[in-house]
């Protein structure tokens, strides 16, 4: 048994330690906002918050996350920053596909949290390890902006 | 072999041994007049054609909830607002109350749902408008009859009836009942709105129907479809295209935790077609243990006949067959002649190799099978043909399976063969039914897909003493499509020839179009916008050659070479396609082509002072009967890392439905456009694909994506036929894109990807 904490809820999994925190949440616990999307961190689509770190969940065994707090985009929008990304998303109109975009906005979550004023070097940085097919990145770009802008951390 | 003649290409079609299947219609209308007609374009021509029924559209609930059935997947293209808001829009309903559904596999109810061929749109404006405008007028007349005055003296105005000389109201909701009740209008008493009183369509205002879903990790794809006692299933496939399981040892796959079957799937040999190419599939407790049980199977291929497939060689032997004279498919005028007489000759060669799709989502979908019925659920662009291929798969009539269609995660062509739900029924059948997902690996999707296919396109031309062409030459050697339906098939299809290569408008009097033979090795298959890319590569990079082989500036050049504006006859081009679309309605118009290059020059400041390094390239192609211009600025370093701050694109594709997918579709195409001239590319050794997974098959990340993409839509006219979208933008990029790395170095790209050849 594996003791996780998932968007603030105690959950135990009865599953090899190495299983990945990924299937975890998507097979077992029903959370499938999280996606597959390569499985080896190259592409970012699973990218879930483990003590406030974004992490690819793909390759985080369960056995890192036990113990620590983990929230997925089910659980973002409790958070004020999550939230404010969420709706800056939907009014920039951010999604084609909406695969990735889970994995994106944890990535801008995590990234709003440790510069709340991002330049677009760092958008750059913090938003690269997170591929999108459809190609929305000038719209990320601008729906990050608008939800840092709206925290008050106008360009 | 039996000649394949494709004259209007579904994806389909080819299931169906290329016969015309006639209108269906839903109850409601009688069949349409003219459908005997020998040759149908547009929707007529699709499987199943198109239905305007409210009744299999559009459902009222009494609390005044309008229910509008999107009977197109949605891939990222918007087309589950798009659709609905057309509805909505001739209903006179509030866009607030409106739910869209998503219609299962049904195109006898619901008209040809093969989403793909940027057609959405163009096939089902008027029928949509038409479900909307009939719904409409069944409400007014519920009204007239409840307070017993005449139709003509109400209205419908957002979301209620009006009585206009009482003021009398009522709303959609308390008229839901007698309103289905109400029989429905002929087609020819429906009253559509003045364009100019359109509330939703062409304003984008409204945002995305899932955009608050897909923010909140909500929506449902293919990957996420979860069942009571559901079984995770991954297949261990041929690693090359024709082979098969020679022997397999399932022990060390059992012992592994969680796994509990292994089921092999038969083999079969090409033609692909739309099915699975067989292997062993471990069913197991968790997507992961599947993996892992996969891992640790034994399996021993059979490679057979492709097992020596070698891109390399490949390359060289299309080179070969470029360079020598083949299949002329047009011919006008004299260009041996012409050339023999030019001032100069100019001759060039380009390459574009194997792409594959990776959607974001992979491959995946779940069956089951229980009481004599089976239920699909998956990301597919054509779910009729799911439906069809499951039954015939598991000897069942198509009226027990029902097939629901998820959001796609991507489609880009690749989920438009739905090998993937086949396997899915296969393996549910050996475990007795129970319901079982199958999910595809990165890997299994960049290994086992159905490839853009690989091209030599090998130019000449003639120039006069301005440097004018004269003569021009076309030699297009590629794989085609039909070799996944028809293994013997070696020479492109109408539909590719089609895809701007026979139809080239240019005003040059000699030009004649070859197309030798080249033989597939790998399952080739649609990639959005399809042989549109090399094509338009060839061309526009070629055009951009001939301007600086004469001096000149290549956007002047190329309106030249375009020449004045006039209506081109497809047919005058030996383009007997024309993207299905008919003749008369949709010529090529070298003024609309002309006015997107104008266009584009313009808003990008052609001509403008830029930084040492920088340089702009331009672009034009006619696809999808949709015009499209770029305009690329790079940034080239001293170290040849090349970096994009900009691009402007043009796009006429006709009056719009929602102008904000429609920029937001271009901006897509130009971010995939950079990624199949810089990074792309598919490669076979030993048969086998050489790329794993996004670390060797790389895609286009934020930092290199261009910063600032600006899209200029042409106005467009309601009375007018439509153009595509989604796939339109993706061709004129990659030739923008060296055009302006040439401007910017000095060093002209032929071989995409350019991955490291600008590297000092």
């Amino acid at each position: 048994m594996i003791r996780l904490e998932i968007n603030g809820k105690r959950q135990n999994v009865d599953l090899p330690a190495e299983t990945p925190l990924l299937w975890t949440l998507r097979d077992e616990l029903g959370l499938t906002g999280t996606k597959f999307g390569c499985g080896m961190a190259l592409c970012g689509a699973c990218t879930v918050h483990l003590d406030g770190q974004a992490v690819r969940s793909c390759v985080t065994p369960i056995s890192a996350a036990a113990d620590k707090k983990v929230v997925t985009i089910e659980g973002l929008g409790t958070d004020p920053v999550g939230k404010a990304l969420q709706a800056a998303w939907v009014d920039v109109g951010v999604p084609q596909c909406g695969y990735c975009q889970a994995g994106q906005i944890m990535s801008a979550a995590a990234l709003l949290r440790r510069a709340s004023k991002p330049t677009d070097a760092q958008i750059d940085e913090a938003m690269s390890g997170n591929i999108c097919r459809c190609g929305t990145y000038t719209r990320i770009r601008a729906a990050v902006k608008q939800a840092a802008a709206k925290q008050g951390g106008a360009q | 072999m039996s000649p394949v003649i494709v004259a209007n290409v579904s994806r389909r079609r080819f299931l169906q041994g290329l016969s015309l299947s006639g209108l269906v219609l839903a109850v409601g209308y009688p069949s349409a007049a003219g459908a005997q007609e020998a040759k149908k374009y547009g929707a007529d021509g699709m499987p199943n054609g198109w239905v305007d029924d409210p009744l299999a559209f559009v459902s009222i609930a009494e609390n005044g909830t309008v229910t509008i059935v999107c009977h197109r997947s949605e891939m990222g293209q918007g087309v589950r607002t798009g659709m609905p808001m057309i509805v909505a829009d001739e209903l006179e309903a509030d866009f607030k109350r409106v739910r869209v559904a998503q219609a299962p596999g049904d195109e006898k109810k619901f008209g040809n749902q093969d989403t793909d061929g940027s057609r959405s749109t163009r096939h089902f404006f008027e029928p949509m408008r038409r479900c909307g405008a009939a719904a409409r007028t069944m409400l007014e007349a519920a009204a007239a009859a409840r307070w017993n005055v005449p139709v003509t003296e109400v209205e419908a105005r957002n979301h209620e009836v009006v009585h206009r000389a009482s003021g009398r109201r009522l709303g959609y909701g308390a008229l839901a009942k007698a309103a289905a009740t109400q029989p429905v209008p002929s087609r020819d008493t429906l009253r559509l709105k003045d364009p100019k009183q359109f509330r939703y369509i062409g304003k984008g205002q409204l945002k995305l129907v899932d955009g608050w879903d897909i923010a909140t990790g909500k929506a449902q794809y293919g990957i996420d479809t979860r069942l009571p006692g559901m079984l995770y299933a991954v297949v261990a496939r041929p690693p090359v295209y024709g082979g098969k399981v020679a022997s397999f040892d399932p022990a060390e796959a059992l012992k592994v935790p969680g796994v509990e079957r292994v089921v092999q799937i038969e083999d079969s040999p090409p033609p692909a077609h739309f099915n699975p190419v067989g292997g062993v599939a471990v069913v197991a407790r968790n997507t992961f243990a599947a993996m892992q049980g996969r891992r640790a199977l034994k399996v021993t291929w059979d490679d057979g006949p492709n097992a020596g497939y070698d891109s390399a060689a490949f390359k060289a032997s299309l080179e070969e067959s470029a360079r020598k004279a083949g299949n002329a498919v047009r011919n006008d005028g004299d260009f041996a002649a012409a050339a023999g007489s030019a001032a100069r000759r100019h001759e060039a060669e380009y390459y574009v190799p194997h792409l594959a799709h990776a959607t974001m989502e992979p491959p995946a979908a779940t069956v089951r099978i229980a009481n004599g019925k089976c239920e699909v659920w998956g990301c597919f662009q054509s779910p009729q043909a799911a439906r069809d291929l499951v039954a015939k798969r598991l000897g069942m009539s198509a009226d027990d399976v029902t097939v629901h269609v998820t959001l796609l995660g991507g489609g880009f062509g690749r989920k438009s063969k739905p090998d993937y739900a086949i396997e899915a029924a296969v393996i549910s059948k050996a475990v007795d039914g129970k319901p079982v997902k199958v999910t595809w690996t990165r890997e299994d999707d960049l290994h086992n897909s159905y490839y853009h296919t690989v091209s030599v396109e090998h130019l000449e031309a003639g120039v006069d003493t301005q440097g004018k062409p004269v003569a021009w030459l076309h030699r297009s050697v590629a794989p085609t499509i039909i070799s996944t339906f028809n293994a013997a098939a070696k020479n492109e299809a109408p539909f590719e020839l089609g895809m701007g290569v026979i139809n080239v408008p240019f005003a040059i009097p000699n030009v004649r179009i070859e197309n030798p033979e080249a033989a597939a090795h790998t399952r080739i298959g649609w990639f959005r916008s399809v042989s549109n890319i090399p094509h338009a590569f060839a061309i526009q990079s070629f055009v951009a050659e001939l301007a600086a082989a004469a001096g000149r500036d290549p956007k002047d050049f190329l309106l030249e070479v375009i020449g004045p504006a006039r209506s081109v006859s497809p047919e005058m081009l030996g383009d007997t396609w024309n993207h299905g679309e008919s003749p008369e309605r949709y010529p090529v118009d070298t003024g609309r082509l002309r006015r997107v290059v104008e266009t584009v020059a313009r808003e990008s400041g052609w001509g403008k002072k830029l930084p040492k390094g920088h340089g702009l390239g331009i672009a034009a192609h006619y696809s999808f009967v949709s015009y499209v211009a770029a305009v690329v600025e790079v940034a080239v370093d001293d170290k040849g890392a090349v970096r994009i701050p900009r691009v402007d694109m043009a796009v006429d594709c006709g009056a719009t439905v929602n102008p904000d997918r429609v920029r937001a579709q271009m901006e897509g195409a130009c971010v995939m456009g950079v990624g199949v001239a810089t990074l792309g590319e598919i490669s076979f050794k030993d048969g086998r694909v050489q790329q794993d997974n996004f670390n060797s098959y790389q895609v286009t990340r934020m930092d290199a994506a261009p910063r600032v993409i600006r899209v200029h839509i042409v106005p467009g006219d309601y009375s007018k036929p439509m153009g595509g979208v989604g796939e339109p933008g993706v061709p004129p990029i990659p030739p923008a894109l060296c055009n302006a790395i040439f401007a910017a170095t000095g060093k002209r790209i032929r071989q995409l990807p350019i991955r490291d050849q600008l590297k000092a």
